[in-house]
């Protein structure tokens, strides 16, 4: 068992060493899909976190606990909407985005929107508190106030930002069921790394399983180097 | 837009009486300082005369505007200054843009300002690294960019050294001489003195005693006056 391990370990190494095609396939696609969900979401989640941190209305409370609540939706009941949704029958059916990449982008970034979307109203809301009667006293809509507090917060949201990366890149229930899993058109590293451990194949596994931790960890600490080094620069 | 005019203000929070029926007029022309204790009252009755506080009852007019929030231009510099992550000129060419400046004569004015208040050489710095005493000279800079006919200005130098502190009220006489009303707040006896033409004196959140400031100091009129002049802090 410990010689397997290390077999497979080895044999894993390789396999990164030599930018072995088939998994550098599944790492550039895992990637790209994460990326434009990473993007799609950001540019809805940014600006809605904003609002609501700056914006007082009735409902507002609930808003936020709905929105929070939302952080932990379940991948696979988000994967199964959307299949509904994407599926022959369903109202978007007509594209036929099922079984694509573009269907995984889409299921990642309904996972993600509002877990950045949260977590930017929580950072927008702190500073807020610290900038709200000097950008009133200046004149700042609504508007302006949201986009100031954006700009002024951009090395924090940079972390939430990335975590959302994170959360897309490391799922798997949703991805696998709008993706399919399909050899060499949406198998991503995630449902890679499940079905090869399910077949046996744990170099591939633990290829895999470890470009996706060194991918999250990397982009983790430089998103903690870029909001201390700014920290230091811009106080 | 002056004079600015409050009649029976009252502003309650928190179910305490924070200002308690005040009323006075202020004009233009001389510099009006608002002295008291720490706890008076001074922060909450600047921000009802700026507009960012609704009095709970009373009303808070400009000439020939109404409601709480003047329709003319007048700027507020907080006592700690608020300044965006970025260089200090843009903090100012910010507030000159929100204002509705042209970006050419918002950066041309703010670099005047910058000259004026002797930080020049400091624009491209980042706002929020800079010394207490530039923080606040910059946000005196940003406030007088705007060229408001009306500059309040909540303890401008409470955090500060003697050195920053004499920096700064000579920008504050700089403004005042360029025509702007100015209101300050400060719980100093010795910059009453140096800066006030005229001292409102607020105790409990009411005014005690408005006077000249010769007269305030050589002959206090009233028992709250006479406790706060002789140190002895009710
Ligand atoms: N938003 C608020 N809610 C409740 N109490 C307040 C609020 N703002 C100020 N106070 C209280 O009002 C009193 C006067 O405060 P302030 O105007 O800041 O005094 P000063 O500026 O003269 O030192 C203080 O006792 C303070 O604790
Ligand atoms: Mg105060």
């Amino acid at each position: 068992m410990v010689n397997d391990f290390a077999a497979a370990l080895s044999e894993a190494l390789r396999l990164i060493a030599s930018a072995d095609a088939q998994l550098a396939q599944i790492v550039a696609l895992s990637v790209r899909v994460s990326l434009a969900a990473v993007a799609f979401a950001a540019l809805a989640a940014l600006p809605l976190g904003a609002l609501l941190a700056i914006t007082r209305f009735p409902g507002r409370q609930a808003l936020v606990a709905v929105l929070n609540a939302l952080m932990g939706l379940p991948p696979v009941v988000v994967g199964l909407m959307i299949y509904l949704m994407l599926s022959r029958a369903g109202p978007l059916g007509q594209f036929g985005l099922l079984f694509t990449p573009a269907a995984m982008v889409i299921a990642q970034a309904v996972l993600i929107t509002p877990i950045i979307a949260a977590l930017t109203r929580q950072v927008i809301e702190d500073a807020w508190l610290e900038y709200a009667e000097q950008l009133r006293s200046l004149g700042a809509s609504n508007t302006d106030a949201a986009l100031t507090l954006l700009w002024d917060t951009r090395f924090a949201l940079i972390t939430v930002v990335l975590a959302g990366f994170g959360r897309a890149a490391a799922e798997v229930g949703a991805v696998m069921i709008v993706g399919g899993n399909i050899d060499g058109v949406t198998r991503v590293m995630t449902t890679a790394i499940a079905l090869e451990t399910s077949k046996g194949d744990l170099p591939l596994a633990l290829g895999l399983g470890m470009v996706l931790l060194a991918i999250i960890v990397g982009l983790n600490l430089l998103a903690h180097w870029v909001k201390l080094s700014a920290q230091r620069r811009y106080g | 837009m002056l004079p600015l005019i409050l009649e029976n203000v009252s502003y309650t929070a928190g179910g305490r009486t924070l200002i308690n029926d005040v009323s006075f007029e202020i004009g233009a022309g001389t510099r009006t300082v608002i002295l008291g204790a720490n706890g008076a009252g001074k922060s909450v009755l600047m921000r009802l005369c700026h507009g960012l506080l609704r009095p709970t009852s009373g009303r808070v007019t400009w000439y020939g505007a109404s409601g709480t929030s003047g329709s003319g231009r007048q700027a507020m510099v907080f006592q700690r200054p608020v300044l965006l992550r970025r260089s200090a000129l843009a903090n100012v060419t910010y507030a000159l843009k929100l204002a509705g400046l042209p970006a050419a004569e918002s950066l041309r004015r703010a670099q005047v300002k910058l000259d004026v208040v002797g930080m020049a050489q400091l624009a491209a710095h980042p706002a929020r690294v800079l010394s207490g005493g530039e923080q606040q000279r910059l946000a005196l800079a940003r406030a007088w960019a705007l060229e408001p006919e009306v500059l309040f200005l909540d303890e401008p130098t409470a955090n500060l050294d003697p050195h920053a502190t004499r920096h700064i009220e000579a920008v504050i006489n700089a403004i005042h001489e360029s025509g702007t009303k100015i209101i300050m707040t400060t719980h100093s006896l010795g910059q009453a003195r140096r800066l006030g033409d005229e001292i409102l004196l607020m105790s409990g959140g009411q005014i005690a005693e408005r006077a000249p400031v010769t007269e305030f100091f050589s002959a206090p009129q009233s028992e709250a006056a006479r406790e706060f002049l002789s140190g002895e802090l009710p």
